[in-house]
């Protein structure tokens, strides 16, 4: 079955061999004859990084004899008569993948780097802008949040080339399913200063009416599945969506973003391993910005990384410099591209540095130097890429004033005109659960309004009483 | 007492299946000849005596369903309800799928049987084995507007996708104001004692679940209200776990009527009538309260009790069970999970709230122990019908 789906096999085949009437036959004799690539019948991609002799698999694992096998359900494997174990501490040196890269630090590109899916000037140019504008949004409303004016706010100073670049990348109706720091999409996708501005205060223009705490934007019409707080849960959602998406033979993919702490969950590893055995057309973007609040990355995983963990589950993986915003929006066309054309996952890890704290709840000096944090801010990937249009000639230091200043006052603006909508009337909170309220909510709506009627100086500020 | 005794040598026969997967299955594989003659007859009660002619209609506002006539239905198992309501589902609606661990062959309790070549190994398929991914995966589906039909293998391992179903599912349409839900979610998971279960293949896990705001639970008592319920579960706007009684897969065999029909969800049933007692319990535990309910009347000093299958634990219907104590004055809850904090306890703290004037005697509940469950226990650990006919003569004589 996996094999009919797989990347080997396009749907079109799947559909012949059902007309032939012996689909489970077929599907049984592909599940132990497996063609190709894969020694164990599950390898979509060689692991050519790891590799350390030759493409074969055999030469990896010490086996000198190739043409000694056994057979196990699904393929045949190598034998060897070599005691060795694969990896751990043994192998201190094993080498790690390269980080593709377009722009060097100074935004100069670099020669021979290939670009498979160049960004157009008009293109680069709205990147910037993209960028810029976060950058502006985040610093207004990170010092409202520090003036009191709503609960919570995080920025994602450091890696607007991974969000951004990324975002670029994609078909604007890929449904992207986030994390939380990437509301950069958004930003990409024409969500506007005063949509942010609104969920942030949580009053009744915000479709989530103030239920959930600030920065958990969802919009249908940009294809942006609404934030949840738990860690990783959101890719197992992706692969689902990108399965629906496949069947229904839409051109369009699932996107999952998550950073490095989160691909510790077991939702993580479900999520790769699904999309691969069932052939889902999803990408999975991995924001590796170093830390889970306090946890450096070294403390996360022993080994190298996130990307090396996806081709041994079948799933092309990319390590990309989440700083070029040019080598992502190459990777992530590139990614999607493979993904549609082979029905099969792609990981990207983009190597960042979460410049900034955790959210306004975190103090990161008290977890990592202020040179450090010095160093690694001085590589803002949207210095990178303005230094790559300045000597291009497609921007100047008047434009980006222009534009800095002018996203200032709108930023200040959605801001203080979110303040002034009030808040979604308190029935709206018992709305939503199901579809039509069962009676239990309805008595308890009921009952929290004559309560609030009785006593108004329980009712939250701004909330209508009915 | 032929029904108890039958109950008893039923539970004989599925004791000596193995523990799981495949031999559990072959080893209940022949449907057992049919002993459930009181819930036959009381689903004729509840229905397709007043079944309309018309065509099946997917949600129905009446209270009671209505079911095509007698004379299209045939003798099915639950099992085989199950697995025709899944070729039902997948037949009407080209974005539904089935998937879970090991259903590409049918299941390991045959309860996908024949799906996989009838759909296609695109709408029906294996998936690695992980809870948590296949949740997920189906709250993923459902979110793109796929009608996404899961099997959890045993509703005891259900736990690694309780993150998923409570801060996913659950919340989805209430976290984005609408903009998104996963209705189109249906999870099935086979629950309950079988006789040789133990801890991790007996359990009943419901009240975790019908305690999430924006779940909905259901526990059907019988093949033709499998179908009914679980086809409304699939239809239903919000996300639902169906747990399915494994010990009646092969026990229970009735009536099931042919083609697509769905009960509501939300609505009780009223098994039999009673004065004395209220009897309110779901699944396989529903055939125990009649058999209690038939013995009670048999007792010299008859005792007359009203048996109500909840069908839903959520939401629940309270103004059901509130109408036959108001009527009775006493009421026995009775489940397999533990006593403590279970629904039993929702159940009874609601009615005496609502009751507390009419009531003659405090309510009972008849439940598992708070222990894990005890494999060489069971039939202790059970709330058998002795126990609950015990319960009865307590309530009446208090």
């Amino acid at each position: 079955m996996s094999l009919l789906l797989g990347s080997r096999f396009s749907l079109a085949a799947a559909g012949a061999l059902r007309a032939a009437g012996s689909s489970a036959a077929a599907a049984l004799t592909q599940l132990h004859c497996p063609s190709g690539a894969g020694v164990a019948g599950g390898g979509t991609a060689p692991s050519a990084a790891r590799s350390k002799s030759s493409s074969s698999g055999a030469g990896e694992f010490g086996c000198e004899d190739a043409a000694e096998t056994m057979e196990i359900p699904g393929g045949r494997i190598p034998v060897t008569r070599a005691l060795r174990f694969a990896g751990g501490p043994s192998e201190p040196d094993s080498p790690k993948m390269p980080c593709y890269r377009v722009l060097d630090p100074a935004g100069r590109l670099l020669p021979g780097a290939e670009q498979p899916h160049p960004p157009s000037g008009p293109e680069l140019v709205a990147l910037y802008e993209a960028m810029a504008r976060l950058q502006v949004m985040d610093t207004i409303f990170y010092e409202a949040q520090r003036q009191g004016r709503f609960s919570f706010y995080m920025t994602c100073a450091g890696e607007e080339a991974a969000i951004v670049g990324s975002a670029a990348g994609l078909d604007p109706q890929d449904q992207v399913f986030s994390q939380y720091r990437e509301h950069g999409v958004l930003l990409w996708r024409g969500f506007s200063f005063d949509d942010f501005a609104n969920q942030c205060y949580g009053n009744e223009l915000e479709p989530g009416k103030g239920r959930q705490m600030p920065i958990h934007y969802g919009s249908t019409r940009l294809a942006y599945h609404t934030v949840s707080s738990p860690l990783a849960t959101q890719l197992p959602h992706a692969v689902g969506t990108a399965y629906a998406l496949k069947l229904r033979r839409s051109p369009n993919v699932g996107v999952a973003y998550f950073g490095e702490g989160a691909s510790s969950e077991g939702d993580c590893h479900a999520a790769l391993n699904f999309a691969a055995v069932l052939g889902a057309p999803c990408l999975f973007i991995c924001r590796n910005n170093g830390y889970a609040i306090s946890t450096p990355s070294y403390e996360q995983y022993r080994g190298d990384g996130v990307a090396s963990r996806g081709p041994p589950l079948g799933v092309p993986s990319i390590r990309v410099d989440g700083g070029d915003a040019v080598a992502v929006v190459n990777a992530t066309r590139a990614a999607r591209a493979l993904a549609v054309r082979e029905g099969c996952p792609v990981l990207i890890e983009a190597m960042c540095y979460r410049s900034g704290h955790h959210s306004t709840s975190d103090d990161s000096s008290r977890y990592r130097t202020r040179e450090e944090m010095a160093e690694f801010r001085a590589r803002d990937p949207a210095v990178r890429l303005r230094q790559h249009l300045d000597a291009a000639g497609l921007w100047d230091a008047a434009r980006d004033a222009e534009l800095r200043r002018a996203a200032r006052v709108q930023a200040v603006a959605a801001l203080d005109a979110a303040a002034r909508v009030p808040k979604a009337p308190l029935s709206s909170a018992f709305e939503d659960v199901y579809k039509e309220a069962p009676w239990h909510i309805r008595e308890q709506r009921d009952a929290a309004l004559a309560f609030a009627r009785a006593h108004p100086h329980v009712v939250p500020q701004g909330v209508p009483l009915r | 007492m032929l029904p108890f005794a039958a109950l008893a040598s039923l539970r004989g026969i599925a004791a000596r299946g193995g523990l799981r997967a495949a031999s559990a299955a072959s080893a209940l594989g022949a449907p057992a000849a049919s002993a459930w003659a009181a819930p036959r007859r009381a689903v004729g009660t509840s229905a397709p005596a007043a079944a309309a002619a018309s065509a099946p209609e997917h949600q129905q506002s009446a209270e009671e369903p209505r079911l095509p006539q007698r004379g299209e239905a045939r003798k099915l198992n639950l099992c085989s309800a199950v697995n025709e309501a899944l070729h039902v589902a997948l037949e009407a609606d080209d974005s539904a799928c089935v998937f879970g661990e090991d259903v590409a062959f049918g299941g390991v309790f045959r309860a996908t049987v024949g799906l996989q070549e009838r759909f296609g190994a695109e709408r029906v398929f294996n998936t690695p084995l992980s809870e948590q991914g296949i949740v997920g995966f189906g709250i993923g589906l459902a979110a793109a507007g796929g009608t996404a039909i899961a099997e959890i293998q045993f509703a005891d391992y259900i736990f690694p996708a309780f993150d998923q179903l409570v801060n996913e599912a659950a919340k989805m349409r209430y976290r984005s104001g609408g903009l998104f839900s996963c209705s189109g979610l249906t999870v099935r998971a086979p629950c309950g004692a079988v006789g040789h279960g133990g801890h991790y293949h007996s359990q009943s896990p419901e009240s975790y679940f019908a305690a999430v705001p924006g779940l909905k639970v259901v526990m059907p008592s019988s093949p033709a209200e499998a179908k009914g319920l679980l086809l409304a579960c699939i239809r239903e706007p919000d996300p639902c776990v169906f747990f399915e009684p494994k010990m009646l897969y092969r026990t229970a065999v009735e009536d099931v009527p042919a083609g697509d029909y769905t009960i509501p969800l939300g609505v009780a049933r009223t098994l039999s009538e009673g004065s004395d007692v209220t009897l309110v319990g779901w699944g396989a535990q529903v055939l125990v309260l009649a058999q209690a309910a038939k013995a009670a009347a048999a007792l010299p000093r008859p005792i007359s009790c009203e048996v109500i299958d909840l069908r839903t634990l959520m939401p629940w219907d309270a103004k059901a069970v509130a109408a036959s104590v108001s009527k009775t004055g006493r009421l026995i809850v009775s489940h397999e999970a533990p006593l403590t904090g279970h629904f039993g306890a929702e159940i009874t703290a609601r009615i005496a709230e609502r009751c507390f004037a009419r009531l003659e005697a405090p309510p009972l509940r008849i439940c598992g122990a708070d222990t894990p469950f005890p494999l060489v226990y069971e039939p202790l650990y059970l709330p058998g019908v002795e126990r609950v006919l015990e319960a009865i003569k307590a309530s009446a004589e208090y």
